[in-house]
């Protein structure tokens, strides 16, 4: 994200008018230039980059003739995209809500933990080991119990996101809100301060850019664990989200219209990755220096 | 303006305080002092003496291993603290960073503006209410702390080493500052330094400390009064001060060679 430099810093590349020649640093000039060329190849190049691949993905299946029923061209997928767009919205519609609600209560606990985890170690010490637990176990081999145990489908599949989106969010904070600076917290003995208080002018507000930190990780994998607990839970009627599309597709050989969901599902994921950044970038852009750097 | 008033009880009296830390680290050993309003008290010695350990103490931030820590006019934990590092809250503005003390105390930021802006000019920073400590240099995060430290007019401010990590220039003028600023406040300060200069410039009242065990070997006074003008750094008393205490500073740091 670029960002107007500060002008005490005197970083801007802006060239002032009118400069005596012999004042110019040739060496200066071109780490300018350099710099303002990385900034416009960091967006032109991936764009580039990703049109020659999927240009080369039309060639490949023209030159080659190979059937829409082994590998599609990417004219065939939008074009599945556009006229599957009824049945493919319905169930995006459905995997965000699972992977949103997931979220929403990943951050709830996992900073409603992380709170407790700070207020007594002895809670810390007692509970991480099951988060560690939860974590390391791959949620495909835990999401076939979860679908025994809960009835509800959509609770099930919000339960195995749940327990994949969570972690970050907890680990983060934890570290957070014990990384408020010693003295700061000295002096909030030295005014008295309540626990409250310590928690809500100090702690928080030392922990946000680590909890925003995990938030962005736990966006991608609010989507993953939606997404793998439904391939799990198999086909299950009623609230069928992209990866019933994409199972579905698989067993009709309708590839296309896997790859359309396919796509769907990248795309979600690059958007709500995004997303979270923004928010961290927003919510730290006057303060935090990870939001100052220019780089 | 307030003047120290040798006459009336001392606000802090320290008597005979030991502080031993886990694994027989014997940091204070019979440390004794008396801190009486108006005071400017520098505490000087070398590294590992005890000083932040006695300010800490001071402070409540922890109990003394025995011995006394009085304040007969009541008042206790009435402070205000200023570290070596600025300290400042980075997501809070300069403004929002000085109402701190007000804040914990439950008063709205308006009811504490005026008192705010007050501080903020006594340490020459009006105008930078709604900066952000990063958008500030060294030395104004320091002049922050400072204002942050004076605004609820506290009965005790506590120093320790706040300008060692600045550079000579600015700390020169932060100490004209904090001694103007001393003169117009009558602020009582227990200022804690490495500095010969820095201690006879500013305090009336220097207690020079020696290491292990941590504890108070020579008290000098400072008889010039308070406001100092602007020829007290270039004047022969200022001169033979520091020498003063320059070589009791040598006492504390080799009592065999002095035979002490
Ligand atoms: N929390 C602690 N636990 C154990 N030992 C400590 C602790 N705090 C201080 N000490 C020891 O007590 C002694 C005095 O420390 P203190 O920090 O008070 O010295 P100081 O005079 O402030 O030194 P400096 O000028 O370097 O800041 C040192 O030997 C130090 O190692
Ligand atoms: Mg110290």
């Amino acid at each position: 994200m670029a960002l107007a430099d500060d002008p005490r810093t005197g970083m801007n590349p802006a060239q002032p008018p009118a400069m005596d020649p012999s004042l110019i640093d040739p060496e200066e000039e071109r780490i300018a230039r350099a710099k303002r060329i990385e900034g416009t190849a960091k967006w032109l190049l991936p764009l580039v980059v990703m049109a020659l691949a999927v240009w080369l993905w039309d060639r490949v299946v023209a030159w080659n003739e190979i059937p829409h029923y082994v590998l599609p061209g990417p004219g065939l997928v939008v074009e599945t995209l556009w006229e599957d767009r009824a049945l493919l919205l319905g169930s995006l519609w459905i995997t965000l809500k699972i992977t949103f609600m997931a979220l929403a209560v990943a951050v709830i606990g996992g900073v409603g933990l992380a709170v407790l985890f700070a207020q007594s170690r002895f809670a810390e010490m007692s509970f991480s080991p099951f988060a560690v637990i939860l974590q390391v176990t791959p949620i495909v081999s835990i999401a076939p119990l979860i679908f025994i145990y809960i009835e509800n489908r959509l609770v099930g599949l919000l339960l195995c996101a749940w327990i994949v989106a969570f972690f970050p969010v907890l680990a983060n904070t934890t570290l957070g809100l014990k990384s408020a600076d010693h003295n700061l917290r000295d002096l909030m003995t030295i005014y008295r301060a309540t626990r409250w208080q310590r928690l809500i002018h100090l702690q928080l507000p030392s922990a946000l850019p680590y909890f925003l930190g995990g938030l962005k990780i736990a966006g991608g994998l609010a989507l993953i664990g939606a997404v793998v607990a439904e391939y799990v839970a198999g086909t299950g009627g009623i609230g069928s989200g992209l990866a019933f599309r994409i199972l579905e597709a698989g067993y009709r050989l309708n590839i296309p219209r896997m790859f359309a969901a396919l796509i769907l599902i990248a795309i979600t994921g690059v958007l709500i990755y995004g997303a979270t950044s923004l928010i961290a970038h927003l919510a730290l852009r006057r303060w935090h220096e990870s939001a100052l750097k220019r780089e | 303006m307030a003047q120290p008033d040798t006459s009336t009880e001392p606000i802090l009296r320290l008597r005979q305080v030991d502080k031993t830390f886990a694994g027989n680290i014997v940091a204070l050993r019979g440390m004794s002092m008396e801190v009486r309003q108006g005071d400017f008290i520098s505490l000087l010695g070398p590294s590992g003496c005890g000083k932040s350990t006695a300010l800490r103490l001071i402070a409540g931030l922890m109990r003394a291993t025995h011995g006394r820590l009085d304040w007969p006019g009541g008042g206790e934990g009435d402070l205000g603290v200023v570290f070596q590092e600025p300290t400042l809250m980075p997501w809070a503005t300069v403004e929002r960073n000085v109402w701190l003390p007000f804040r914990l105390r439950r008063q709205s930021l308006a009811a504490s503006r005026q008192t705010i802006h007050e501080a903020l000019a006594l340490v020459g920073l009006e105008g930078f209410e709604k900066k952000y400590p990063r958008e500030l240099s060294g030395g104004m995060k320091m002049r922050v702390s400072i204002a942050r430290a004076l605004v609820t007019n506290p009965r005790l401010i506590l120093m320790d080493e706040p300008f060692a990590a600045l550079d000579e220039i600015t700390r020169q003028r932060l100490n004209d500052d904090l001694l103007s600023l001393k003169a117009k406040t009558g602020a009582t300060v227990i200022f804690v330094t490495h500095s010969v200069f820095e201690s006879v410039f500013l305090s009336n009242r220097i207690l020079v400390m020696a290491p292990r065990p941590g504890r108070v070997i020579e008290e000098i006074d400072v008889p010039e009064p308070y406001p100092r003008g602007d020829g007290w750094r270039n004047s022969h008393a200022y001169v033979e001060m520091a020498a003063r205490t320059s070589n009791a500073l040598q006492r504390a740091l080799h009592p065999e060679s002095e035979g002490v």
